[in-house]
């Protein structure tokens, strides 16, 4: 498709803002654009680290869905998924969103089981979802391998229709162009390297483009955000592990649908170009090289083979990692920290793509009324000291 | 073949190979590739760009070709330039996008291997030869790689001559005084990872007519180098200039190689422009291959090309040159070279651009690594050789050869000529230079950015022709430093590479390893329907002839019930814990008490993760004073394991506790039922031993553990015998009457006695409590883990969702919602039809709901009703049998004489494939092995770890715990470094020498024993996986 002519201005950071956010990514530039276009805040400016939505927004494997097991986190992805439902048309930009379908694959009998329940608390909560034995799996998607023979055979699976893809890049451009157009300055390479607090109150950000007074800072760093708020004074329960993912080379229309496979680490899905996309569980240590961990891919590349033989010669040509924060209980933390004026969104873990208008859109309601919006409310902080978790280690589809 | 020349190049004439291209018959010769057997056919056009279907020929001569994309027999997309000629080749070209069959199986062979050296040299050109040369006389141990067939690099495609000789005499002299070097030829390397980490592809049987089935078709190969030597040349650059695409248009180093190397004349009237000197070699060459130079247009002079013009083909007729066209067929362009640093950049060096060569070259290493020759900017083949000798550490020992080729001048930077539209920077991606002037009108300022608006450098190729130029025309059009704009991060694989060649041997039955009891054999003679849990393969259930699933469980829950039933416990993870402390650790482990436990008393113990949710169960037995054998849920054994050892090794390591897994050592069998007691008093079992209670006991004349534990509420048994007794065990319990049943059965029979299981009634956000178990923890303890949890607001909340029982009047599907007036109250979480009540039944987790309640799934609501979650034997009546019927022991009236190894069933297999000499597999037979934690035990015991010994003698029997197989022969360790990633080689792994390690997918210990010979001990359940992967990895040499 054909990129707009014009995006966004390159401007120079101001002394002071409303607002600063600290991360120019999916999730950054939706709360801006929402600030903006929701509150009527455009005295705003995110400030990037490096180019805009190149973290985690131009490294994932662009999967859309809401079929979340417990009911605070299929509120939010259900909110966002009918945001995105309408983004293309809102945006005026073609975001590629494509509803072909999410199949999440059992393996084995929990799998079954755990699919059977999320299923059934999907519908109760308004969201599509289905439970598809193994003959309907296979004629979902007729390449899959659903034999009995294979290592893990697939025993059945659930099918969000309404789920699908995006094109990352597109989303990302489509809401900087229209938060630049509502007044929003966006900063690239202004990297922030520390907060000034004043009586429990943070007042400025200090950066690699020097200093620049906030009346509220919200950070949306991903991976990235344990190490921007300890600068505050604030320890978070995250952990960022690197997430592999891959592209192959271009092959003519092959697979229509999303596939999903939690027990055997393996996502995938073609791309409108053509490349396969696939993804694979979390690492298993803490790191934030943003590259391939080679022998997560071989093993992920094995998995992919079973269920899909025929990809055997397809070649892959480029392999990298994006830096996931991932909290106690596989939920995001949304809302005020300790430091008053400064907010916190992260702990998205492998979820944030999907969840990016949604999460953009009650961060900054809460930014605006500096107090949780109530799809927010369950996922503050204080949950991890009253035992209110939202545990979706399950339901997240990657093993985290 | 009317461009073939009648004499030159490194083609052999007398061997002619028969292709196809596009169905057409062809003609080529030993040593084409594709790319230039096309040529040589006058194949101009080999296929379509794909988003403008513009036609597109051979543009390059090697991995960085961006046009010529070609199927390959089975292979969907292949660069021609690439690809070896071989008799018989069926190809077609592409619209840049390969197509993959629906039915495609790949029958091929791809495997792995692993080795280590102290200079790994990339690139087998004049500077990686010289590097590698000098290095491997000082000694080191050296690996040199290259991509092509033979040694040479840039010189296989040039006439230069050193010391008045052909450039490959040298080549030749070099090659032949490698000594002690292992030289992979088609061997590209694709990632350079952390600690000097290569890996490479090897090729080794694409390149043949006839492929033997028993070899790997592509290997993977993962280097680990003490240090690194760079040497993968340059790439020319092209210059993006109207109809710079065409068939026709051709890198001039390619060009000056096809005619050189292949023999193979491009074109018949050649333009050559360059802003490069490298070009006029070209030019010289070609037109001493007889192909007209029409003109070489020097930027350097003030002229360029600023278009091309079409023939009715879409390929190249002529280039318009200040006004003028000039006809030609062929353009032979250089915009200058990019030194190839892709290897360098992964591997995390920091580039500079380098304002006299025009391009990126290597600043700072981040590793041990040093590159060397043209892909550090170096131009000329004499200075090449002397950075490789230099490089290689023995340069006094080198004399530098003299080069007949002239002095190069720098290049001019020349990125672009004429309008911008139909310019490619990208040919593969259709990317021209309007469109990256549009991304920067629109905003963009990042290459990064760029990259993605325009899809420049993202196809197959990479962007190996085109990543700088984008850099170059993005420069241009920002009036910014080349080095300013930088480059996008280089991202592994260098060139792609199949998804099967990742996978290696890790597909079907190896995909993960199979774990299996010593009891499998009988289960499946037996007709067994398995259950995956985990890596296991558990009978689900023992279907007789025709039975249904769900008359089979009734039928085993029958048996358990009401006369006497065996099930297969052999899985359930057994930890062996000794040591002072244990009591004081099990407290702090589990939420219930522990070291107050009798020795011989068994207890039920629940433990939680920090948060306070189950985490695992199992019953755990006091041994001996200081000596516990916990028991963990099959699918948690080793989590519990590292669990255990987490919480002692960086919390408490004060306490004197060790854990020895004893898994797979001891084979179980759960004897069940009401006549149970007969049975095991039968084979020698005290039939007063009381409930929860433990007893060492001589079962057949071996020693063997009695537990009487239930987890059916029946009166049952745990026998427990070394691993090598248990299928002689199992059989004889079957004989005497038990009935088989497998896991459903055992779900069943605990579900009617409300018994949770872990993972199914509990997803970790279940606490004790929740399930009803408030009893098993214990109020008196100072703390255990989870304690502060539990006294969470959320913990202590009254409307927490608590396990119950219900009844309805069908059967329910597990995790269906369970839906009030209120909405979602809970879900079912487990749901059988019970033979004992003669009715559907159901476990659930829900908060205290009012008003009717319906279970919903799919489009089915059924109502249920709220009941208690103990539905059998509420009371335990039936746990201890009937006391009128205690028999007395009858030891004695049998022997397990028959122990049956791990590997029994592969005894003939590996005789098979050992019936060749090169390399042998066989089991050694019964070990005792005994695992110590704490001083060295003697008698040859191999150190596992800090304080960790395993051999002969010492504290725990393992003796059953691990399989021994050994490999001999001279090819042993050529089968070994197939799956293991230690460094095996005789001068660093010596006889005697043994270490913890992965083979293929499975833990071992490797020992070596002699100089051709090695110890693998594996985990017996892992040994028949093991076992198939020796015999997959050994068919290689058992054709030979």
């Amino acid at each position: 498709m054909r990129h707009p002519d014009f995006l966004w201005r390159n401007p120079s950071p101001k002394s002071a803002y409303d607002v600063v956010i600290v991360g120019g990514g999916g999730h950054g530039l939706a709360t801006a654009y929402y600030l903006a276009r929701n509150h009527g805040i455009t005295n705003v400016a995110i400030l990037e680290k490096g180019w805009l939505a190149g973290g985690n927004m131009a490294r994932n494997t662009t999967i859309i869905r809401s079929n979340y097991l417990w009911d605070e986190s299929a509120a939010i992805y259900e909110h966002s998924l009918k945001l995105w439902e309408g983004l293309s048309a809102e945006l005026d930009y073609d975001l590629m969103f494509s509803q072909r379908g999410v199949l999440n694959l059992a393996h084995n009998l929990p799998d079954v089981r755990e699919g059977r329940r999320r299923a059934s608390a999907n519908q109760q909560n308004g969201i599509d979802a289905e439970w598809l034995d193994a003959d309907e799996v296979k004629k979902f998607c007729p390449i899959l391998n659903t034999s009995p023979h294979v290592r893990y055979p697939v025993l059945g699976a659930t099918l969000q229709r309404r789920a699908g893809i995006a094109k990352h890049d597109h989303v990302a451009w489509g809401y900087a162009r229209a938060a630049d157009a509502l007044g929003v300055d966006l900063i690239q390479g202004c990297e922030v390297t520390g907060f000034e607090i004043d009586g429990g109150r943070v007042t400025a950000v200090r950066t690699s483009q020097g200093r620049i007074a906030a009346g509220t800072v919200a950070l949306a760093a991903a991976g990235h955000t344990s190490v921007l708020a300890d600068k505050a004074g604030i320890r978070l329960p995250l952990q960022s592990h690197p997430l592999q993912a891959l592209v192959s080379e271009l092959l003519d229309p092959v697979l229509d649908c999303v596939v999903m496979s939690g027990a055997v680490h393996v996502y995938v899905s073609q791309a409108h170009k053509g490349e396969l996309v696939m993804g694979a569980g979390i690492d298993a240590y803490n790191s934030y090289g943003q590259r391939g961990s080679f022998n997560v891919i071989e093993r992920q590349m094995g998995a992919a083979l079973e269920l899909f033989p025929i990809f055997s010669r397809v070649r892959v040509v480029r392999t990298w990692a994006g830096i996931v924060d991932v909290a106690p209980d596989a939920s995001p933390i949304i809302g005020p920290t300790p430091v008053e004026g400064l907010y916190i969104n992260a702990g998205w873990g492998t979820g944030g793509f999907k969840a990016t208008p949604g999460s953009g859109w009650v961060y900054a309601d809460t930014i605006a009324n500096q107090r949780a919006h109530p799809l927010a409310e369950p996922f503050s902080l204080d949950r991890f000291t009253t035992g209110a978790l939202i545990d979706e280690h399950g339901a997240a589809a990657v093993a985290h | 073949m009317t461009q073939r020349l009648p004499i030159g190049g490194r083609v052999d004439r007398t061997r002619t190979l028969r292709f196809t291209f596009d169905g057409v018959a062809m003609t080529g010769y030993q040593g084409d590739t594709l790319a230039s057997a096309l040529l040589a056919n006058e194949v101009r056009i080999v296929g379509r760009s794909v988003d403008l279907g513009r036609p597109r020929g051979v543009f390059g001569i090697g991995s960085e070709e961006p046009n010529a994309l070609v199927r390959v027999g089975d292979d969907p997309m292949l660069t021609a330039t690439t690809v070896e000629l071989y008799d018989g080749l069926a190809a077609s070209g592409l619209a840049g996008k390969g197509r993959l069959d629906p039915g495609f199986a790949d029958d091929a062979r791809y495997d792995k291997a692993y080795l280590h050296c102290d200079v790994l040299v990339v690139g087998g050109g004049p500077a990686g030869l010289a590097a590698a040369l000098a290095a491997s006389e000082s000694g080191a141990r050296v690996i040199l790689l290259d991509e092509q067939p033979e040694l040479g690099g840039s010189l296989l495609g040039a006439r230069e001559r050193l010391d008045g000789r052909p450039a490959m005499d040298w080549v030749a002299a070099a090659e032949a005084r490698l000594s002690g070097v292992q030289v992979f030829t088609r061997t590209t390397a694709v990632g350079y990872y952390d600690h000097n980490y290569v890996v490479a592809v090897e090729r080794r049987t694409d390149h043949l007519a006839d492929r033997p089935a028993h070899i790997s078709r592509q290997r993977l190969w993962h280097f680990r180098a003490g240090r690194v030597i760079l040497a993968t040349g340059a790439h020319e650059r092209s210059i993006a200039f109207p109809g710079n695409d065409r068939p026709g248009v051709m890198l001039a180093s390619a060009a000056r190689a096809y005619v050189n190397r292949y023999a193979v004349r491009p074109g018949t009237r050649a333009v050559v422009f360059t802003c490069a000197d490298s070009a006029f070699a070209a030019g010289d060459d070609l037109r001493a291959a007889g192909v007209e130079i029409a003109t070489i247009v020097d930027a350097r002079r003030g002229e360029t090309v600023t278009r091309t013009v079409a023939g009715p083909d879409g390929a190249l007729a002529g280039v318009e040159i200040g006004g003028r066209i000039v006809e030609c067929d062929l353009l032979a362009v250089c915009g200058g070279w990019n030194p190839t640093v892709h290897l360098f950049s992964q591997s995390q060096g920091r580039l500079r651009y380098d304002q006299n060569i025009h391009a990126f070259v290597p600043h700072l290493s981040a590793q041990a690594e040093q590159s060397v020759g043209a892909c550090r900017g170096t131009y000329g083949t004499a200075a090449c050789i002397e950075e490789g000798y230099a490089a290689g550490g023995s340069a006094g020992n080198f004399r530098i050869p003299v080069s007949d080729a002239r002095h190069e001048q720098p290049p001019a930077a020349l990125w672009t000529s004429g309008a911008q539209e139909e310019a490619f920077v990208d040919l593969q991606r259709d990317v021209t230079v309007a469109d990256v002037a549009r991304s920067i009108g629109a905003g963009m300022r990042s290459v990064e950015h760029v990259k993605r608006y325009t899809t420049a450098g993202t196809g197959a190729d990479q962007g190996k022709t085109s990543g700088p130029g984008t850099v170059g025309v993005m420069s241009a059009l920002l009036g910014a430093d080349p080095g300013a704009v930088g480059t996008t991060t280089y991202r592994p694989p260098y060139v792609p590479i199949s998804i099967a060649l990742l996978a290696g041997r890790e597909r079907g039955i190896l995909s993960d390893p199979i774990r299996v009891t010593s009891m499998h054999a009988s289960h499946v003679a037996r007709g067994a329907v398995f259950e995956d849990v985990g890596q296991w393969k558990r009978p689900w259930y023992f279907p007789l002839d025709g039975e249904s699933m769900d008359d089979a469980v009734l039928r085993e829950c029958a048996a358990a019930r009401t006369a006497v039933a065996a099930m297969d416990a052999s899985t359930l993870g057994k930890i062996d814990i000794r040591g002072a402390d244990v009591g004081v650790f099990l407290d702090r482990i589990y939420t219930n008490m522990y070291s107050t436990l009798a020795v011989g008393a068994c207890r039920y113990g629940v433990m939680c993760t920090a948060d306070g949710m189950v985490f695992d169960d199992g019953v755990t037995t006091r041994l001996a004073e200081e000596r516990y054998l916990m028991t963990t849920t099959t699918g948690n054994a080793a989590a519990v394991l590292d669990w255990l050892e987490e919480w002692h090794q960086t919390e408490w390591p004060e306490l004197d506790v060790s854990f020895v897994s004893v898994t797979d050592h001891w084979a179980t069998v759960a004897v069940v039922g009401p006549r149970s007691r007969e049975l095991v008093t039968s084979l020698g079992v005290p039939g007063d031993m009381p409930f929860m209670t433990y007893r060492e006991v001589g079962l057949g004349g071996v020693a063997a553990r009695v537990y009487r534990i239930s987890f059916s509420g029946e009166l049952a048994w745990e026998l427990n015998v070394p691993w090598a007794y248990g299928r002689t065990l199992w059989e004889t319990v079957l004989e005497r009457g038990a009935v088989p049943y497998g896991t459903e059965t055992m779900h069943v029979l605990r579900a009617e006695k409300g018994f949770p299981i872990v993972g199914q009634e509990t997803d970790g956000t279940v606490t004790p409590q929740d399930l009803g178990m408030s009893w098993a923890v214990s109020k008196r303890k100072p703390d255990y883990v989870g304690k502060r949890s539990h006294a969470r607001p959320d913990a202590m909340r009254a409307d927490r969702k608590r396990l119950i029982g219900l009844f309805s009047a069908e059967r329910l599907a597990e995790g269906a919602q369970l839906v009030t007036a209120a909405g979602m109250v809970g879900h079912v979480t487990s749901s059988y039809h019970s033979a004992a009540l003669d009715r559907p039944f159901a476990l659930a987790l829900s908060r205290d709901a009012h008003g009717p309640m319906e279970a919903v799934w799919d489009t089915r609501r059924v109502p249920v009703e709220i009941v208690s979650s103990v539905f059998y034997d509420p009371e335990n009546l039936v746990r201890d049998g009937s006391p009128s019927t205690w028999p007395v022991s009858h030891e004695g009236d049998w022997l397990l004489d028959r122990p049956v190894s791990a590997l029994d069933a592969y005894r003939d297999r590996f005789a098979v494939a050992g019936a060749d000499a090169v390399v042998r597999a066989r089991e050694i037979p019964l070990a005792i092995m005994r695992e110590t934690h704490g001083a060295d035990p003697g008698e040859d015991a191999m150190r596992l770890g800090p304080e960790w010994w395993i051999g002969p003698a010492g504290d725990v029997d393992v003796s059953g715990q691990r399989t021994i197989v050994e490999l001999t022969g001279p090819r042993a360790r050529d089968v070994l470094i197939t799956g293991c990633a230690l460094d095996l080689d005789p001068r660093v792994f010596g006889v005697g020498a043994y270490v913890q390690t992965m083979l293929g997918r499975a833990q071992v210990i490797l020992r070596r024993v002699d100089d051709d010979a090695y110890h693998v001990y594996v985990r017996s359940s892992f040994a028949g996986y093991l076992a198939e992967w020796l015999l997959d990895a050994l068919a290689e040499w058992s054709h030979t």
